[in-house]
């Protein structure tokens, strides 16, 4: 059972939590100083069990959803509304900030693929979720919709543009869905397993593509933009992308680096010239000799960041409440948190169809 | 499985969010200045260490908050704290971090059977679920580890 360690924490009695494809780098054993006995999860909700002293806006009993970051709130990123950069909540390194259950690298932090969790900076993130709010929507809110809605902001869509997204997990395929607000003329999604493609051509209402039945994904790409670029491209795929036989060894069967670049390398490859690279996926730090995960985690351009799920809740739960976004219909699957190893053998290799679960503690009510 | 036909009018939502100023040039962020006073800020009241943290060497002084999950311990400890005598810009950083990670995954075993707890593989790694929807998949997997298993275990005993 977590403790108040801080007067502005609270203890959260988890109700929801997710497994993210993020975590499967962990999993995977590619973000390093993971440390054996830490926790998981960075996607949930649950209800406050007990305040620190100086939490204001928080109480007893209330409904909440956490997102994923950890922020204070006061420096001067939290302040600019940059919340995936706080610089108070990560002693151990300075490119991320601190995220749940997301390694020692993103401040070591337990997560929320348990049944309590400690929110530190309770009064920054935690939101209460709205009374007409379905609890399932509220959980995919921590992570998956605002960065999936990040990414396609970060791309900077023109009415008219041509957007490709790379990866057809939950965070692609709600990036795909996302990039409509922005009034592209096309949305193109890329993955390798069908199943995912069927499911996001329908939630997102996009082209899709296996890039096993293509020669080369770039040219063909190149070939659909009238032998151009696309306008955008947005890579949700991150460190443990599948695709180029060279990369695929050195990177995610011998850890030899910290995971394969694939998608990256063909969305700066098959974007326009002074096209624009969104990238939202998870890199380990040493990657390829270029720190590609700081470019991310620091929000340095190509224009990449963790999703500052503070700044975008209010119009994502406008988007929600108005029936303009459906996120809940990308849970595929429901598994008690005890069966928590079975639903990352799932996950991870993609059998049943799954898209997204979520585990459900025994002692959510 | 291509779609080149959609009606976009039909899409919940198209356009309203359109905005011909995000000129990808930066990161989202309310620009108030604020940068400029670098780390001069009103800082939350300090958490107390009451465990080892390793802390970034391009810091000052570790977070006002900060998680105490795991401290370093044993061997993969060592290492990292010889990882966290280095910057975040070196190897030396974050080659270690992933090494002593390996480390890690052996001293966790050695401390299972320690506490009398022998770990279920099968149960822990999900096997279950892999044989229930991909039966022939797992079985081939299985196949293969112990093809080469066997292979390394011949050529390591085999007499010179």
């Amino acid at each position: 059972m977590p403790e108040i360690q801080h007067p502005e924490d609270a203890i959260v009695r988890v109700t929801r939590t997710c497994i993210c494809g993020s975590d499967l780098h962990l999993y995977h054993g590619m973000v390093p100083d993971t440390r054996v006995g830490s926790t998981f999860g960075h996607e949930f909700t649950g209800i406050v069990e007990e305040v620190g002293s100086m939490v204001r806006n928080l109480k007893v009993g209330d409904q909440v959803l956490v997102p994923f970051n950890i922020a204070c709130g006061k420096c001067n990123f939290c302040k600019q509304g940059l919340y995936g950069n706080c610089h108070e909540s990560n002693p151990m390194a300075t490119a991320v900030g601190g995220i749940f259950g997301y390694s020692h690298t993103a401040g070591g932090f337990d997560g929320g693929q348990a049944e309590y969790v400690r929110v530190p900076y309770a009064d920054v993130g935690p939101t209460v979720i709205p009374a007409d709010m379905d609890p399932d929507d509220a959980v995919l809110l921590t992570d998956v919709v605002p960065t999936g809605y990040q990414a396609a902001e970060m791309g900077g869509i023109k009415p008219g543009d041509t957007v490709v997204v790379f990866g057809a997990g939950p965070i692609g395929i709600m990036a795909a869905r996302c990039a409509w607000f922005f009034g592209p003329s096309r949305v193109i999604v890329i993955d390798h397993i069908d199943y995912r493609l069927e499911f996001a051509k329908n939630y997102a209402k996009c082209e899709v593509y296996n890039f096993k039945s293509l020669e080369d994904p770039v040219l063909f790409l190149k070939k659909t933009t009238d032998w151009y670029g696309a306008d955008v491209c947005i890579d949700c795929v991150g460190c443990e992308a599948e695709g180029n036989t060279l990369q695929t060894f050195s990177g995610r069967i011998s850890l030899m680096q910290a995971g394969a670049g694939t998608a990256l390398q063909w969305a700066i490859n098959s974007v326009k010239k002074g096209g624009i690279v969104s990238v939202v996926g998870v890199y380990g730090p040493p990657f390829n000799l270029i720190p590609i995960g700081n470019v991310v985690n620091k929000g340095i351009t190509l224009r990449a960041n963790q999703a500052s799920v503070k700044r975008l809740l209010p119009k994502l739960i406008d988007h929600v409440q108005s029936g303009r976004l459906n996120p809940k219909e990308l849970i595929t699957h429901r598994i008690p948190l005890e069966e928590v190893a079975d639903a990352y053998r799932l996950f991870s290799s993609k059998l049943d169809n799954c898209i997204k679960t979520v585990l459900i503690p025994s002692t959510k009510s | 499985m291509a779609n080149n036909n959609i009606d976009v009018t039909t899409i919940p939502g198209y356009g309203m969010d359109a905005d011909p100023e995000n000129e990808p040039t930066y990161p989202m962020k309310h620009y108030t200045g604020d940068d400029h006073n670098r780390i001069n800020y009103e800082r939350s009241v300090q958490q107390p260490q009451t465990v080892e943290i390793l802390q970034s060497t391009e810091r000052p002084a570790i977070t006002t908050v900060f998680g105490t999950s795991v401290p370093p311990s044993g061997l993969s400890g060592a290492i990292r704290r010889y990882a966290f005598k280095h910057s975040e810009d070196r190897y030396r950083h974050w080659l270690p971090l992933i090494f002593a990670d390996r480390i890690n995954v052996f001293e966790g075993v050695i401390e299972d059977l320690r506490k009398g707890h022998v770990p279920n593989v099968f149960a822990e790694r999900g096997w279950k679920v892999e044989m229930k929807h991909n039966a022939v998949g797992f079985l081939s997997k299985l196949a293969i580890t112990a093809l080469v298993t066997a292979a390394i275990v011949t050529t390591v005993t085999r007499k010179k």
